[in-house]
């Protein structure tokens, strides 16, 4: 048996290494975080297309009679008004509220709908899926094994994809089976980066096939790092920063991806939230001046840090933080303890950064 | 980014400084590989002018996309000059980490110091 520390390698590795990639330990894998610098790869992907292996990440199939009528009792979001062939994001919560995951979900058929998890809440995703599906006509199977995942992103990745497919690509928020470059697979119009493009399933056997057309074809490798940074930009969630168990979608900002009238596991919580409002919010801000915050810095009114990070498109500290309800409008000031030195911040709509027109 | 180097003519300290040793003065920075782990660098913080420095006690920060890093002085003394031009051009301590990447000068209060640092050899030696 080989110890459990060890790290898993998604099915590119040999194409990362040759590249040069700094490989870093994420959620279990040995996953690229930059390949020429975080800074060039954002911007490549606002500008042009980037390509990230995200393999890392899970899924899980659930299918049967019983899968809407299943899916409608765990996922939050009103997955009757998921059409076949259609995208939907929800949060998976306990019945408390609290957040277990934030998902994508992709009806593939009538009674067959893939759920894509992160990598580090998968098998825990898969066993509360697992225990709450015996009152349903329904199997829910792992699928993580089956599996490589490509996203392709920026203003350009469509027009990229399309050259080397065999048909239309999916609308955004939406799924079909295509041939790219010639191996069969599941293209989604969806991405976690603020940008058009489409995201890929397919075999793992296939992957650096893929992506070798798909580099050559122009598309910049674009690790996690710049993952991270283009989805702060746009105040996209990143599970295990700005939600946890300990958190619930409505302070999270995700209170549009809940349909408690569909009676899901947690709506009831979720319903109490709503009403009566919570005491913290998560809130998008931006560092007036020097200095970058970071997840786990205090906000000195009360609150906290989740993420935050250097903007390669605004070229200033940014971040997301939980504060007080009573001072979270945009507009409003923080003092943020970064590292012993007090920084000051002010509240932002969200996104923080938008295309221009 | 520059190509991994380590000049003959520095002294290193383990946490990945480098010191240029001027009769009483030292100019300080950190080394190629410190500044590619760290990635490209967005942010640096520099002491006062007058400050004291110690050895092996952060005396700065340096901040890239990704990261936070202290700053380890290699040698103790008084902070004489800061480089005010990494204020505007941070990226300058990737591109030219011995050069114009340099972080500060200081007048050195114990030149015995030195003796304990490492030379090019003996600190590649400890890189992986």
């Amino acid at each position: 048996m080989s110890s459990t520390t060890e790290l898993r390698r998604t099915p590119l590795y040999d194409r990362h290494a040759a590249a040069g990639a700094k490989l870093v330990p994420f959620a279990g894998w040995e996953m690229p975080v930059q390949y020429g610098g975080i800074r060039e790869e954002h911007i490549a992907v606002r500008t042009g297309v980037g390509i990230f292996d995200v393999s890392h990440m899970g899924q899980v199939l659930t299918r049967g009679p019983g899968a809407l009528d299943f899916l409608q009792r765990t996922l939050s979001n009103d997955v009757r008004r998921l059409p076949e062939g259609g995208a939907q994001y929800s949060v998976l919560c306990r019945e408390d509220g609290g957040v277990l995951d934030d998902l994508f979900t992709y009806r593939l058929a009538e009674c067959e709908y893939l759920t894509v998890t992160n990598a580090s809440n998968h098998e825990s995703d898969l066993a509360w899926l697992q225990s709450h599906a015996g009152e349903f006509d329904v199997d829910v199977l792992d699928r993580a094994g089956d599996f490589a995942m490509l996203a392709v992103q920026g203003p350009n990745a469509r027009a990229l994809v399309q050259r080397l497919t065999d048909g239309s690509l999916p609308s955004r928020f939406h799924v079909c089976l295509r041939a790219v470059a010639g191996v069969p697979m599941l293209v989604c119009g969806t991405g976690y980066t603020g940008e058009d493009g489409v995201e890929l399933m397919l075999d793992p056997e296939h992957a650096p096939t893929v992506w070798d057309a798909i580099v050559q074809a122009g598309a910049t490798p674009v690790g996690l790092g710049a993952r991270d940074t283009l989805r702060m930009e746009v105040c996209f969630h990143l599970y295990g920063n700005d939600l946890s168990e300990d958190r619930g979608p409505i302070e999270a900002g995700l209170g549009w991806c809940c349909k408690e009238d569909t009676g899901f596991i947690g709506s009831e919580a979720v319903a109490a939230a709503r009403a009566s409002g919570t005491s913290e919010k998560l809130v998008p801000f931006v560092i007036e001046g020097q200095g970058i915050a970071r997840q786990g810095n205090p906000v000195l009114a009360g609150g906290e840090v989740t993420s935050g990070t250097f903007s390669p498109c605004l070229e200033r500290g940014i971040g997301m933080a939980y504060v007080s309800s009573a001072r979270a409008e945009p507009g409003t000031h923080l003092e943020i303890d970064v590292r012993g030195r007090t920084r000051r911040a002010v509240i932002e709509r969200k996104p923080l950064y938008r295309k221009e027109a | 980014m520059a190509d991994p180097s380590y000049p003959d003519d520095l002294k290193y300290h383990s946490e990945h400084d480098w010191a240029r040793i001027d009769g009483d003065s030292a100019t300080f920075g950190i080394t190629w590989y410190a500044q590619d782990a760290l990635g490209e660098v967005v942010f640096f913080d520099p002491p006062q002018v007058g400050s004291q420095v110690s050895k092996d006690q952060a005396y700065t920060e340096v901040e890239s996309v990704k990261a936070v890093s202290d700053v380890i002085a290699p040698l103790s003394g008084e902070v004489t000059e800061v480089n005010d031009a990494l204020g505007d051009k941070p990226e300058t301590i990737n591109e030219d980490p011995y050069g114009e990447g340099w972080l500060v000068k200081v007048k050195l209060s114990d030149l015995t110091e030195v003796d304990s640092l490492m030379d090019s050899t003996e600190y590649q030696a400890t890189l992986d």
